[in-house]
Formats: C-alpha cells, structure tokens, sequence
C-alpha cells in the first residue's frame, strides 16, 4: 500500500524553495489551544464533536431504556442520574423530556453542525482550495472558543438542580417562555438560550470565513467550475447558514424578552399557576415560523456537507468521474434555495391558515425533485465503476441508502392532507432520523475515515473500520426503521410512556428490539473511538495520496504544516473528476497536472488548453526573468 | 465497587482492542509485499452488499405483515378514508422506489467491485438521462400534490352549517370538553374568569353560557359534521384523535378549529374488530378479548409538560338518536353549580327566564 506516486510528490517539490515560512517555534498554546491554524482548528471541532456525540448517544440511551421498559426499576440508574430516578425506581417525567430536548439539542446543533461543517469546511476549504489558511484564522479561531463556550453552557445546564431545558429542540413557547409551566424552563432555558446565542455567534464567524475564503483565496486556475464539490457543499451550507441563523437569534432574543422583561410576543390570554397572566397580544405561531425559517435550512445545513463529502469519496473509490458534476452543483444550488421556502411543512396543523399549507405543500414537494437528482446520479456513479471499498466508502454508500430511505418519507409528510395523521408521531422521528440524523452522521463518518490520513499523517485500522460500518449500518436500520410502524400506528413523539392509551398499548416487543438494536449500535461506536484515538498515535504512517485522489490536499507533505505547502501553491488546471480517463496510465489525473503532461488522455478540446498553458508558461517565465 | 469493576472491564475492553489491532497492522504488513491494491476484504464487503438486501428487504416484507395486525384499524371519520388512500398510496410509489434504488445501490458494489484487469467507464454526464431522472420525479410529485392539495382543501374548507359545535380545551394536564347545552350555541369564555372551579374560564354573563354543559367523554353522533372548536389554556397542546385522523394544535390566544364526520359508532367499531383475528386475542387485563373495550381515543402531541403522555380521553360515537337522548339527559354546568354561580353575582332562576 505504500506506493508513492514519484511524479506527483515531484511536481509539487519541483518549486523548491520556501518563499512563507517564517520559522518561529509555537508554544503549545499557540499550536494546540488558542490557533489560528485552521487544521488545528478542525481537529478541535472534531474531538469536541465525537465527545459530544457520545453524550448525546448516552442521552438517547437512557430515554431508549424507559421506553423499552417502562415498568422496569431503574433503580441501577441512580449513581448516574441521581434523583431523577425516585424511590420506586420510576424515571421523572419531566427528566424524561429533558433527555429528548438535550438530546436532540447536541445532535443537531453541536454533532451534526458544528461537528460536521466545523471540522470539514476548517479542514478542506483551503486544502483543496490551495490556500495557505483561510481568510481570517482570528475569526476562525474566535469561532471554535465561542462553541466551546456554548458547550460549557450546555453542559453545565446538564447538572443544574431544576434540570436543563426539557420543551423539546424546538422549544416552542409558551411552554419554554413559562418556567412555571415545567421544571426546565426555568434557569435550564436561560441556559439553554445563552448557549444558543453564543453558538450562533459561532456558526457566523465561521461561515463568514468559509464563503470569503471559497470567493477570494482559490488558487490560480481553480475556478468555481473545477471546484471540488465538497468545497460547493461547503460553501453553500454556510451561506444557508449565513441567511438563516440570524433569524433563530431574533426568535430566542424575543423569547428571552418574553420570559425576562414581560413583553408579549409569544404569549397571550394565558391562564397558569392559578392566575391569568397579564400578556395578551402575542402569537405562538409567530415563533413557530421563525424557529422553522431556520429550522428547515438546518436540516440541510446538516445534510449539505455530507453530501459533498460523500461525492467526493465516491468517485474517488469508484474509479470513476462523479455523474453530472453540472447537475450535481444545480441540485444542490437548488435545494439550497428551495429550503428556505419550505419551512411551514412543520407547521400544517399549527392552526395556521390552511391556505398556507397548500402552499407550503407545493414548494415542498418540488424539492424532491433536486434530490432525487442527486440519489440517480450517486447510482450512475456506482455503476461500471471499478469499486475500492474503503471504510469511507462504505459509509458513503450507507449515506445513499439513508438518504434515499429517509428522503423518501419525506413525500409521505410534506402532503399536508397526510401530515394530519402523521405529525408529532414516531414516523416523523424515523423520517429525520434516517434522512438527517443518520445521513449526516454517516457523511461525518465518511470523512473522518477518508481524511484521517491528511489529519493526523497515519492511517487508521481498515479492518475495525469495516466492522465499525456494519454494525452501525446494520444498527441505525434495526433502531430507526421500526419507528415507521409504530408512527403508522399513531403513536405520539415525546412520550415517556404508552401504556395509558390503548391504542398505543401495542408494540412492546417492537420498543425492546430497537432499543436494544440502539445500545448495540452505541457499543459499536467505541470501536470507532478505539480506532481514531489509537491510530492517532499507533496507526501506520500514511502515504501522501493513500486513496490516489485528485485534489489538492494530497499533493501537501504527509503532515502539512503552517501554510499547508512548503512551496508554492500548486496550480490547477483541470476539474477533480479525472478518474478512469480513457488513455491514461494511471486510473486518476490530479488537478494539478497541466493538460500539456496528458496528451495520451486530452480531448481536442484539452490539447488546445495544453498548447495555451505551453504558451502561458512561456510568457511567465519571461516576466519574472525581468523582475 | 461497582466504578472499579467498570474501569477495569473498560481498561480489559481497551486492552483487547489494542491487541487485535496490532494483529490487524501486523498481517497487513506481511501481506502488503504482495503489491495488490485492494485487500481479500474488498471482496467480504462487496459480498456483504447483496446479502443486506435479501435478508434486510426479506426482513421488513415479512415483518410488515405481522406489524400491521397493530395498526389502526380503518378510519372512522370520512376524510379520513381518503387520506389513508392517500397515504397507501404515496406508499406503494415510495416503496417502489426504495426497493428498486436499493435494488441498484446494494448490487453494483457487488457487481462492480474492484478488478485490476478492468477499469471503470468514464462517463461525466448523459443529459437524456439526466433529463429523463428529472421529469419523471417531477411528474409523479405534480401527481401526489394535486391529489393531496384536493383533498386537503376539502378538509379545510368550512364546516357545514349544520355541524355539532364542540369546544375542546387543553390545559396541563387534561382536556375540558364543552356542549353548547339546548339552545345549540357556546357561550363567550374569557381567559381571565378561570379559576378553581370555573377551569374553562366561562363567562356566565353571556346568557348563552348557562345551559352548556361539560362532559366527562367525549360524545359525538354517526353521520354528522363535527365541529372542533380548540383552545389551549395555558400551552400548546394538540388534538389527536389517531381513529379519526384528525389533529389539531390547541393554541393559547388563538382559537383553532377542525371539522370531521364520524362514520362509525363505538358499537359498530366494536362489531368490526370482532372478526380481526389481532382484536379477538384476550386482554389479559379484562379477561375478556380486546374488540369489547375498544374505545376512540384523544391524546395529545405537542409537548406540554411533565403530564404530556397521559392527556387521554374517551369519545363515543353514538347513533344520531342515542346521541340526542345523551345530549338532553346532560345537566347544564351553571345548575350544577348554582353557588358558584351567586357568588360571582348571577341569578341562575332570573337567568333561566331570560
Ligand atoms: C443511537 C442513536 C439515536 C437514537 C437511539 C435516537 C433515538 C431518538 C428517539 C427515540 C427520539 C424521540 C424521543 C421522543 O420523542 O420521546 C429522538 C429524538 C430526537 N433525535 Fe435522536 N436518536 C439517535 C441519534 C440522533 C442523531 C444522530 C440525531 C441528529 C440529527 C438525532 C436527533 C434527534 C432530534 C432532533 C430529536 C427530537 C428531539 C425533540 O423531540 O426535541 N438523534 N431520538
Ligand atoms: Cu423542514
Ligand atoms: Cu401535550
């Protein structure tokens, strides 16, 4: 496996000498704590966000037990969960929606966010750009510290004696506005509001730096149509992001206006505790509107990055140039667009008006068609390719079936006339399960796996990989696909327990089976976290371009330094898909490499290109003999 | 003692990983002089692909069936019927596809999986197939939407004027149900006249609120529009009536409203489930087969608090008659609570001569 590719590592060092380094030796501080450097950067994003994917597992495990066995005595919980668990053994219901919100909370906003977009945009955006960093690695570090203060706050909301806040990721209020309404919209939601504020802060400095960077530090000849489409997928999640976080900052801002300073935009005529609160005026749903404005962006937010990534591992591994690069960028530019005009499919029987549904039903089911795009030209790639099953690979593979698995209810609930029966049931948590919670986590899986090489300069266990992925592809359909069933069946979302409906008595046997299915698939997440931290220090070194891929990153040292190239920055001449090209020897065509050194693979089209590079080099090498 | 045992089962799980990982690296070294490109595991994972799919799609074919014994039975609204064919039928689409992508997506890894001697076929793009793949979803979508949108419209248009008006109140944590008593009109409420008594905050200077009355089930009769005129005292609930098919936010300081016709009386339901083999088995609570207590049901789906999963209440479908001699029996809450009513200053006997 350890064939170095002599002619790339030798076009990238022809450049010898080193015109950027200022060789000053770094504190630890500077290196590994406070850095500007945005692969340092990514790293951290990274390890912040496999930790707090395994708090929000371990959330998800604890409510999984209730629902498995709800007459059981948790009395083993205890040590863990302290009064939460009364002296018969009986999980506190409130504690139990608490779970749900923290849970759903960290997964969407601190694993599949920042853990996701914040480790992949840091680390790829000037690697494949060919840049020395990104635009501001002030901005980019304020970015990660301003999250890693969101994560205090939440953690320590975790801990606090009136419990974190309990309404739901959504916290809708007045429930959320109204600490007498339940235990966790009291400091709980205070807390849960700060670290929301702090992290939107966070997602702007971040995503303000990934759209500049993309726009203005692209390396020579690397145009927007030889991007590689995980920069796209990078770069339009943060301008998704860049339209859309605002608004949840003004939703929480008029919340905490409302539980702080007694305005009344959410709340009116509102009877609780015994007394008639002064408010009137206000409109739940307008909160609604504005917490779904980004909420529905989100989802793509989440999603966007996975699928850039996963383009890019799959032509890498398939051999094979990524079907419709073209189509794949409109779709994406599309559902980018179409996601902001979709946002009250949440809301069908909010109350709002009908009208409004039937339009909303309209805009939402023209985005399936973008997507259904991206699943047929994910299958073209695949087919006649020449496959290298690579753990990444197997996860991207596992991020189609996902995607398609969990896009396609999507159809069922974006029909409103539907959607009356379905909403708030476990169909929609099946739904967003599969399409974002294990899509994207499949996508950030894909990449740890592809880019661990280029992170940490070794490779991690091929092997532990493939036994990773098969219990956790296994694992997420066992856990998420029999929620189907029991969403048909009715049964509401956020309930701790069934048993005082009898038509939702049904189906113990079934909330055993998938919560058992979800701590196997837990478990199998430690083989994981075995496997990158040990490889971090133990794995075998890696080779410069270990999945012969085209673009820039792996033309970089093994382990790049500050400044990513020690020479120049290469220039790019071609588009990252020149896989498999007919008449070349090698089954991939680096960006880097000019037309001119190809004439056995060009078109026509390409030897004109070559000629012209000929001549431009020509031209350059007599400007800079004048200088 | 139980920390240590689980620090060192974690220190023995570690220990155990770190050992089959050298095992790992070590015999890749020694394979790796042989130059191949892919590892024997390629072809375990390309293998693994289609077997997935016979055991996985075998699973939920078979599993399906047993499933569905606990879904819903039939809807006992009329919308309701269309809109369960509607979403059988975006099912069967949907399910078509899934089957027929995962057929394609879980055999080309088998089929296509890496040969040395053979290299992949350089295609960027086919804009027929491109064009095809575009129009042809967006086809089938114009399809769903306007049959949905058609029916949808239907359920949302007015409620017929002969409609049985019912007010339904969501509080933490239960529901309050109101009858318009025998002049068929609700009287006004106001948020600010609730209290410990008067929990639905009704406003008793309305002459029309004297004779309506609060039940305990919620009664509706067969064959007539229903009218579901919802409110939430305190937060957000929601209306769920998973037999009907009906749901609806509760929203404090917005009244929201859904209308429906029940189709099939509790008895009837009942007489129904009799002949499903599911609903024949013996409820080990009653002793008796599950079919004789069937009974609708209300529950709440939006997130309200600690008591959220226990907001239920029976409704009972009557026929139009039974409903009638129900609704006549029923003692307005004002006679009922004749001291209340004087100590917030009204006359019930002066009123009822109104
Ligand atoms: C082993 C993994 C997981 C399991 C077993 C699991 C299970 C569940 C279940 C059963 C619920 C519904 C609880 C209820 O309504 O009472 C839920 C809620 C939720 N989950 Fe997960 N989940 C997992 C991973 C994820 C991931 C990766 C995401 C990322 C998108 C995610 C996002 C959410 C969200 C947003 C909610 C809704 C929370 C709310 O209702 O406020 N989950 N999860
Ligand atoms: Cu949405
Ligand atoms: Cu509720």
């Amino acid at each position: 496996m350890s064939t170095v590719d002599i002619d790339i590592q030798s076009a990238a060092d022809a450049h010898g000498h080193d015109d950027h380094h200022d060789h000053h030796e770094q504190g630890f501080f500077e290196k590994y704590v406070f850095s500007l450097d945005h692969k340092v950067i990514a790293k951290q994003f990274l390890i912040t966000g496999i930790l707090w994917a395994f708090i929000g597992g371990l959330l998800s495990a604890i409510f999984r037990v209730q629902l498995a066995f709800p007459d059981a005595d948790l009395t083993f919980m205890k040590p863990l969960l302290g009064d939460w668990i009364d002296a018969q053994g009986k999980m506190d219901t409130e504690f139990y929606l608490a779970a749900v919100t923290m849970h759903g909370t960290i997964m969407v906003f601190f694993v599949l966010t920042a853990g996701l977009s914040g480790t992949f945009s840091n680390f790829l955006i000037p690697l494949q750009i060919g840049a020395r960093d990104m635009a501001s690695g002030f901005m980019n570090m304020l970015s990660y510290w301003f999250f890693f203060l969101a994560g205090v706050i939440m953690l320590i909301s975790l801990f606090i004696s009136t419990g974190p806040a309990s309404g739901g990721w959504v916290i809708y209020p007045p429930l959320s506005a109204l600490p007498q309404a339940m235990s966790g919209s009291g400091l709980g939601m205070t807390l849960w509001l700060t670290s929301m504020a702090f992290f939107i802060v966070s997602t702007l400095l971040g995503g303000i730096n990934y759209i500049t960077t993309v726009i203005n530090l692209r390396t020579e000849g690397l145009s927007f149509s030889k991007l590689p489409l995980t920069i796209w997928a990078f770069f339009l999640t943060a301008v998704i992001g860049l339209l859309s976080f605002p608004v949840l900052l003004s939703a929480a801002l008029l919340l905490i206006f409302d539980r702080s300073f007694g305005t009344s935009f959410y709340l009116s005529q509102i009877y609780i505790g015994g007394e008639a609160l002064p408010n009137v005026g206000g409109s739940p749903l307008l909160f609604q509107h504005l917490f779904w404005f980004l909420g529905h962006p989100e989802v793509y937010i989440v999603l966007l990055p996975a699928l850039g990534i996963t383009s890019e591992i799959i032509s890498t591994n398939a051999r094979k140039p990524i079907f419709g690069y073209r189509a794949m960028i409109g779709s994406m530019i599309g559902i980018g667009f179409l996601s902001f005009i979709v946002w009250a499919h949440h809301m069908f029987v909010s109350g709002m008006n009908p009208f409004l549904g039937s339009v909303f039903m309209f805009l939402t089911l023209i985005i399936a068609v973008p997507s259904a795009v991206k699943t047929f030209n994910y299958l073209t790639t695949l087919w006649r390719g020449n496959l290298v099953f690579t753990p990444a690979m197997l996860f991207s593979i596992g991020l189609v079936s996902l995607f398609i698995s969990g896009g396609v209810t999507g159809i069922v609930l974006g029909n409103s006339a539907i959607d009356i029966q379905l909403h708030d049931t476990y169909f929609v948590v099946a739904h967003f399960h599969l399409v974002m919670g294990s899509a994207s986590f499949f996508g950030m899986m894909a990449g740890v796996y592809h880019w661990f090489p280029k992170m940490f300069g070794r490779m991690m266990n091929e092997k532990l990989g493939y036994v990773h992925f098969w219990f956790t592809f296994i694992g997420v359909y066992m856990v998420f696909f029999p929620m189907h069933y029991i969403g048909i069946a009715g049964f509401p979302r956020r309930y701790y327990s069934f048993t005082n409906f009898d038509a939702f008595s049904t189906f113990t046997d079934l909330q055993i089976v998938i919560s058992v299915a979800a701590f196997i698939t837990l478990a199998a997440q430690f083989i994981f976290a075995f496997n990158f931290f040990f490889s971090i220090f133990k794995g075998k070194l890696a080779p410069l371009n270990p999945w012969r891929s085209n673009t820039l990153e792996w033309t970089t040292p093994r382990l790049p330094g500050h400044g990513n190239w020690p020479g120049k920055i290469p220039t790019v001449y071609r588009w990252p898909y020149d896989y498999s090209k007919p008449g070349s020897k090698e089954d991939f065509i680096p960006q880097h490499i000019p037309f001119s050194q190809t004439p056995e693979s060009n078109t026509d089209m390409e030897n004109e290109l070559g000629k012209l590079e000929e001549e431009e080099k020509k031209d350059l090498g007599k400007s800079s003999e004048s200088h | 003692m139980a920390a240590l045992l689980l620090i060192s089962g974690v220190v023995f799980l570690v220990a155990i990983l770190a050992l089959i990982y050298r095992i790992f690296t070590l015999v890749s070294i020694a394979k790796g002089s042989t130059k191949q490109r892919v590892s024997s595991s390629n072809k375990i994972n390309a293998i693994l692909f289609p077997v997935l799919f016979v055991v996985g799609f075998g699973a939920i074919f078979i599993y399906s069936g047993i499933a569905s014994e606990n879904f819903l039975p039939a809807a006992a609204s009329a919308h309701g019927s269309e809109t369960d064919f509607l979403f059988w039928l975006t099912m069967a689409i949907i399910g078509v596809a899934f089957f027929a992508t995962h057929l394609l997506l879980f055999w080309f890894p088998f089929k296509y999986q890496f040969k040395e001697s053979r290299s992949a076929y350089f295609q960027p793009h086919n804009d027929t197939l491109e064009i095809i793949w575009t129009v042809v979803p967006a086809v089938v979508m114009t399809g769903l939407v306007l049959s949905g949108w058609m029916v949808w419209t239907d359920i949302t248009s007015p409620a017929p004027k002969e409609s049985v008006a019912i007010e339904i109140m969501g509080k933490q944590f239960n529901w309050e149900v109101r009858y318009s008593g025998k002049d068929g009109e609700l009287g006004k409420h106001n948020f600010r006249k609730i209290d410990g008594t008067n929990s639905m905050g009704i406003d008793f200077r309305d002459p029309k609120s004297i004779d309506d009355f609060i039940a305990r089930d919620i009664h509706l009769p067969k064959g007539q529009p229903v009218l579901l005129k919802i409110r939430a005292r305190d937060v957000l609930h929601s209306v769920f009536m998973p037999h009907f098919r009906v749901k609806m936010d509760a929203v404090p300081g917005m009244p929201t409203q859904f209308w429906f016709t029940p189709i099939k009386t509790t008895a009837e339901m009942r007489e129904e489930l009799s002949k499903d083999p599911a609903w024949q088995k013996i409820d080990p609570d009653t002793g008796e087969p599950r079919y004789k207590n069937f009974n609708y049901e209300l529950a709440c789906t939006e997130v309200c608090g600690s008591g959220h999963f226990a907001m239920r209440k029976v409704i009972i479908v009557d026929e139009p008659a039974d409903f009638n001699k129900w609704y006549n029996e029923q003692d307005s809450w004002a006679s009922k609570n004749k001291d209340y009513l004087s100590s917030i200053g009204i006359n019930l006997d002066l009123a009822d001569n109104q």
